[in-house]
């Protein structure tokens, strides 16, 4: 179950022809499947593109009722082998995952499939996460599409233009027998727009049909020589059909008024931007009536020579605003028009930055440059562009960054609180970090971990760390996700094969929680459609680590020093393995809240746990905030007029995980901590007990009292 | 930019309900039967991260043109071309300047004047926080239209999010056309918490009239004395300047406080010869004798068990959580506290003699101390604090007493022998016992750099402005944990 419910947006997959879907570009995706008759979904979760995952987990009665078979693959590599099914049959499937992280996981498998080719059509779904708010690299997928001759769909960023995408994908992959893949960046996923819908689709030919007459083709097998008719192949028909469908059904548009000496290409997922970066000159209106041509790429790989001559012809120069790098694009353009000899000249990165995302501000900057070389006189809104540019720095000292953090009593906080501890102990370690939330131990206050390689292999970029050498370890960590995406065999088998010395922190949170908390094998939730509750122990085991210590309880600070402690210090030779369990807080928040309000309601004895500072007793010094980070825990002025540091505050958002006081024991750090249970519905034995402390207490204090008011 | 297209971009923190603002907005237009788009990057962001949410809204009921074309909006805001921007926090509002989204010409700011420190600020070992009123008006000269009013309180107030709060301030400000029934009609459209959500639409609703009328006054010193102190007080009234009167009243009530009112006495009595310097000085603000004053009272009152102890089982203080948590008169309040006292700590309350003896007995130091939880609010665990808060009376006679004086002793004569000479000088002196503070380790760490800094004072004081370099060194040992800047700062001496 994923962190966000989406049993709301299921009744959206449930509309009819003519009705209208309003929601998310990815969930517009979900029904644009649904309407092409897919057969089967598979994927692995992430940003932006978990979405899709989610609302396919909870509307599994309606993927029941159209045939659908959907599945949570283990990795991307895996999503992608799952599209073998549309090779020998007519059975259309789709694929999605983050890009290009997950392509490069999945491209082992593209690329066969790319080779021998698809009989059903197969859509690859990609997020392209590139740009603000990217977690990844910043690279293409298009490289990805080109090497493997996959074709390439960027369609406008509205859900017409995205369904119409998904649906003519299927149509292309099939005329063209190979594999497309529909890429949609971070806010085309996330864009709330509308769309009409059509009927769901439940395709003819089923799994159980191929299953029960199962096909075989020697010829579309990767293997001498089928591989080598396979690249002619690629070429000799798959290309030319693919051109031709595109050229047919019309993909890329031609928009604008056509008879200006020049004109602009771009790829249809910068539309709107572009289009903005118009307006701002003068050269268009809110309804993307532009006054010079336009030749929207929908598909940008592969490109039509033919439409880039027609385009072309009669253009002294033409502006390919092509976002990341290399610019393929503009590199394929130069090589058609001179080809064609024809004396267009091209410019994109001329006049575009070479790096970074294109928002409207580097696309008007770039536009205007290339109209002042080539039609000035086009130009209108050039003071509009002047308030765009103006940035403010001056503030800059007044304004830090907020990267992102754990969130408020995550378990993974005290795990870096433990090793920060140690750190004091035995000094520094080399650290290896993956992919996950455990990551963000890189940033303030705990400031640890070296490298990050890619999900599942934070052991696997230790490796080179072993040797005879040195009696220090090294520390590496992993989650449950990237463990059982990659990182059982890439690291830990990887480690027993080589007899590594190293130590590995595998984070058990019970969910794959950075992509939204969905379940893998070792979740502890009983889970209808999928098998969980396998512990990590036992993979861990069963491939021969025999040094293996579980913390059940992270939040333990000083259990999980002493067992880092013993791990690096221990004369065992060897890998080490400690699996650090706690369920993610924002997950478990989600769950047993609603639960304790309900206990509350009815009358149950109910016990909500939260931490606080005493002002009067903290000095100010925010050694607990170092070692922990939590965003409760914060500071605040410091009500004692003597004093001007701001004492530390822990605010209302606390879940009470405990961490600050187990911290403040385990580093003797103050006695300012305290926690406050609040008991609602006492039973007669709490009221009781409570009244004679009470009792005694309030005379205590009342005596104390006359001393202070001496 | 078409004057027709409404702007909004909305910066917030994971967990904020920058979502569900959006989502209300875009409700709220395409039910007044407009064309309106949202997007945003949530990413890793949505992990306490700043994130931005856009909305577009084209107000305007039919298609405007013949060929029925939709409007073609925006993904990202435009800077310079942002009509609202709505911060949820005033650092988030400094970054939307940071960004260009807030301008002169057109943007209406609505933010929020709370503030939500970010982690370097947290993590000083000082004082590292951002001036709350310096980004205020830094807001004031960027937008055309500054709106800003505590809507975390004001969510607080109304068991809401600070979301519906900032949703009431929109419609507070009537920039987009429509009426409040219709916003209203959009929370209650939601469905969720429609009730608490309501009340904090309308105190956000009324607020941007209203202006903020959070008050940000500090609690005065207490005036109430009783007999004993009172008779302290008139001494201070009669022979010290009244431009140091705050200062020693706040050092007398702590110092009485904190043991009796003869230390009390003490403490004004070692006040004496600072106010006969300063006679020689003629410095009229007499900020040698505040600032001595208000760090002797500091530093005589050093935080020791007994001290926490004390701290720990007061009534106002059992009264305050009781009201900061929140809990009810029909909810029963459990309190419990961490304590991991260290022989070293144990030491320090025993008479000299047995502490002494103590801190150098082999057996005592193989003794290992664990983390203990005292539950002050059952009649064992309170019993234990009031025990302890008790050997107050013997304090005098315990070995940190006899220690902390000498201490104060030494740098008191150090900042007199000082001031004769240099004056600027002997005020960054009385700063150095900031460095002093904390517990266990933390204690022990700023024992240390106390000590280092004090040993540069010869090198110091041949420098050209020794004040500056003494303030500077202080400041390179609240600088970081490990030290490393004040070992640098040494060095360049």
């Amino acid at each position: 179950m994923a962190e966000r419910s989406f049993r709301q947006e299921v009744g959206k997959l449930r509309l009819k022809a003519g009705e209208e879907f309003r929601g998310e570009g990815i969930l517009a995706v979900a029904k644009a499947l649904l309407q092409s008759g897919v057969t089967y979904v598979a994927g692995y979760q992430g940003s932006p593109i978990s979405h899709l995952m989610d609302v396919f987990a909870d509307a599994n009665d309606l993927l029941m009722e159209l045939g659908i078979r959907f599945e949570h693959s283990a990795s991307e590599a895996t999503a992608a082998a799952t599209l073998a099914a549309s090779v020998n049959y007519p059975l259309r499937g789709a694929i999605t995952f983050k890009s290009t992280v997950g392509t490069n996981v999945a491209a082992d498998a593209l690329a066969n499939l790319a080779s021998g080719g698809v009989t059903g059509g197969a859509l690859i779904i990609v997020g392209e996460d590139y740009g603000e708010g990217s977690s990844i690299m910043q690279e293409r997928s298009h490289a990805f599409a080109m090497k493997s001759q996959i074709w390439l769909l960027d369609p406008r960023p509205d859900l017409p233009s995205i369904v119409r995408a998904v649906e003519k994908g299927f149509e292309l992959s099939e005329a063209s027998n190979t594999p497309v893949m529909l890429e949609l960046r971070v806010r085309a996923c996330h864009v709330h727009g509308s769309f009409i819908a059509k009927n769901n689709l439940r395709a003819g030919f089923t799994l159980a049909d191929a299953m029960e007459q199962p096909v075989r083709d020697v010829s579309r097998i990767v293997l001498p020589p089928a591989s080598f008719l396979h690249e002619r192949e690629k070429v000799e028909k798959r290309w030319p059909a693919a051109i031709n469908f595109i050229r047919k059904a019309g993909l890329n548009e031609f928009l604008g008024e056509g008879n200006a000496e020049i004109g602009i290409i771009v790829q249809g997922g910068l539309f709107n931007t572009l289009n903005r970066s118009l307006e701002l000159l003068g050269l268009s209106d809110v309804f993307g009536r532009c006054r010079l041509p336009l030749y929207v790429l929908n598909v940008t790989y592969p490109i039509v020579d033919d439409e880039v001559h027609r385009f072309c012809s009669g253009k002294r120069a033409v502006l390919m605003v092509e976002e990341g790098q290399p610019e393929f694009i503009e590199h394929n353009l130069n090589t058609i028009i001179r080809r064609l000899d024809l004396g267009t000249r091209v410019f994109g990165k001329q006049f575009f930055p070479q790096a970074g995302e294109y928002t409207a501000t580097v696309m008007a900057k770039a536009l205007l440059e290339f109209l002042e070389a080539y039609q000035p006189d086009l130009i209108q809104g050039r003071s509009n562009l002047e308030n765009s540019t103006k940035g403010n720095s001056s503030i800059d000292p007044l304004v830090h960054p907020r990267p992102p953090s754990f969130c408020t009593g995550c378990p993974e906080r005290p795990i870096f609180s433990a090793m920060k501890l140690v750190e004091r102990e035995l000094g520094q370690h080399h650290v290896s970090c993956d992919i996950g939330c455990h990551l963000f131990s890189i940033l303030p206050p705990f400031n640890i971990g070296a490298a990050t390689m890619g999900y599942g292999l934070g052991w696997a970029s230790a490796a080179a760390f072993n040797t005879p050498n040195t009696e220090r370890r090294t520390i590496s960590v992993m989650g449950d996700g990237g463990f059982w995406h990659n990182g059982l065999t890439s690291g830990v088998g990887n480690a027993v094969f080589n007899k590594s010395d190293g130590v590995l922190v595998v984070v058990d949170n019970r969910y794959t929680a950075a992509t939204g908390g969905q379940d893998i094998l070792s979740s502890t939730a009983q889970n209808s459609l999928r098998t969980t509750n396998q512990p990590i122990e036992s993979a861990i085991s069963g491939v021969g680590v025999d040094w293996i210590r579980t913390v059940r309880r992270t939040y333990s600070v000083d259990q999980m020093r002493s067992v880092l402690r013993e791990a690096l210090t221990t004369k065992h030779k060897g890998p080490k393995v400690i699996v650090a369990q706690s369920e993610c807080m924002l997950n478990k928040q989600r769950r047993i809240k609603p639960m304790m309000r309900k206990l509350a309601k009815e009358g149950h004895r109910v016990v909500r746990e939260r931490f606080g500072v005493d002002s009067d007793v903290c000095t100010g010094d925010h050694s607990c905030i170092r070692l922990s980070g939590c965003p409760s825990l914060s500071i605040k002025d410091n009500p004692d007029p003597l004093r001007s540091d701001p004492v530390a505050h822990v605010t209302d958002s606390c879940v009470g995980c405990g961490l600050c006081g187990e911290v403040a024991q385990a580093a003797v750090l103050c006695p300012s901590f305290y926690r406050a249970s609040i008991v609602s519905n006492p039973t007669p034995w709490d009221r009781f007990k409570s009244v004679i402390a009470n009792a005694l207490i309030g005379f205590l204090q009342k005596r104390n009292e006359r001393r202070l008011s001496q | 930019m078409p004057n027709t297209v409404i702007s909004i971009a909305i910066l917030a923190m994971g967990g904020e309900g920058g979502g569900v603002l959006a989502d209300w907005i875009v409700d709220l237009a395409e039910h007044a039967g407009y064309f309106a788009q949202s997007t945003s990057v949530p990413g890793v962001a949505q992990r306490t991260g700043a994130t931005i949410y856009y909305v577009e809204i084209f107000p305007s009921t039919n298609s405007v043109n013949e060929e029925n074309l939709k409007p073609v909006l925006s993904l990202m805001p435009v800077p310079g071309h942002v009509d609202i921007v709505i911060a949820s926090e005033l650092m988030e509002a400094g970054r939307a300047i940071q960004r260009g989204l807030v301008s002169r010409d057109k943007t209406t700011l609505i933010a929020s004047s709370h503030r939500v420190y970010s982690m370097t600020e947290k993590i000083a070992m000082g004082d590292g926080r951002i001036d709350s009123q310096q980004l205020i008006s830094a807001a004031s000269d960027a937008a055309n239209r500054f709106v800003c009013a505590d809507y975390a309180k004001l969510a607080h107030e109304s068991g809401s999010l600070i979301s519906a709060v900032l949703f009431g301030a929109l419609a507070g400000v009537q920039l987009l056309p429509l009426a409040r029934d219709q916003f209203e009609a959009a929370i209650q459209r939601g469905g969720v918490g429609i009730e608490s959500s309501m009340a904090a639409f309308a105190a956000g609703f009324d607020s941007v009239n209203l202006g903020d009328t959070s008050d940000h006054v500090s609690v005065p010193v207490s005036s109430q004395l009783g007999p004993a102190l009172a008779k302290l007080a008139k001494r201070i009234e009669q022979s010290f300047p009244s431009a140091s009167h705050k200062f020693l009243y706040a050092g007398m009530i702590r110092l009485a406080d904190y043991q009796d009112v003869d230390y009390a006495s003490d403490y004004i009595d070692r006040l004496e010869p600072i106010l006969e310097l300063e006679k020689l000085n003629r410095d009229k603000k007499y900020r040698l004798l505040c600032e001595t004053a208000r760090y002797l009272a500091l530093w005589m009152s050093y935080e020791d068990a007994v001290r926490v102890a004390d701290l720990k089982i007061r009534k106002q203080r059992f009264e305050r959580i009781t009201r900061d948590v929140g809990c009810k008169k029909n909810q029963l309040l459990e309190l419990e506290e961490f304590f991991h006292p260290r022989i070293e700590e144990i030491a320090d309350i025993m008479p000299s003699s047995l502490g002494r003896w103590l801190l150098s007995s082999k057996i005592a130091l193989r003794i290992k101390m664990g983390g203990r939880v005292v539950k002050t609010s059952s009649i064992c665990g309170f019993l234990q604090l009031y025990l302890i808060a008790g050997l107050r009376r013997w304090r005098r006679g315990s070995l940190r007493f006899g220690v902390e004086q000498k201490r104060v002793l030494a740098w008191l004569e150090n900042i007199k022998a000082v001031a004769t000479t240099d004056y600027e000088l002997a005020i960054s002196l009385t700063e150095s016992q900031r460095l002093i503070k904390g517990y266990g380790d933390t204690h022990h760490r700023g024992n240390a750099n106390y000590e280092a800094v004090l040993g540069a004072l010869p090198r110091v004081r041949m420098k050209d402005i020794p004040s500056a370099t003494l303030k500077s060194l202080i400041l390179a040992a609240l600088a970081d944990e490990s030290g490393n800047a004040l070992k640098k700062a040494l060095q360049a001496l």
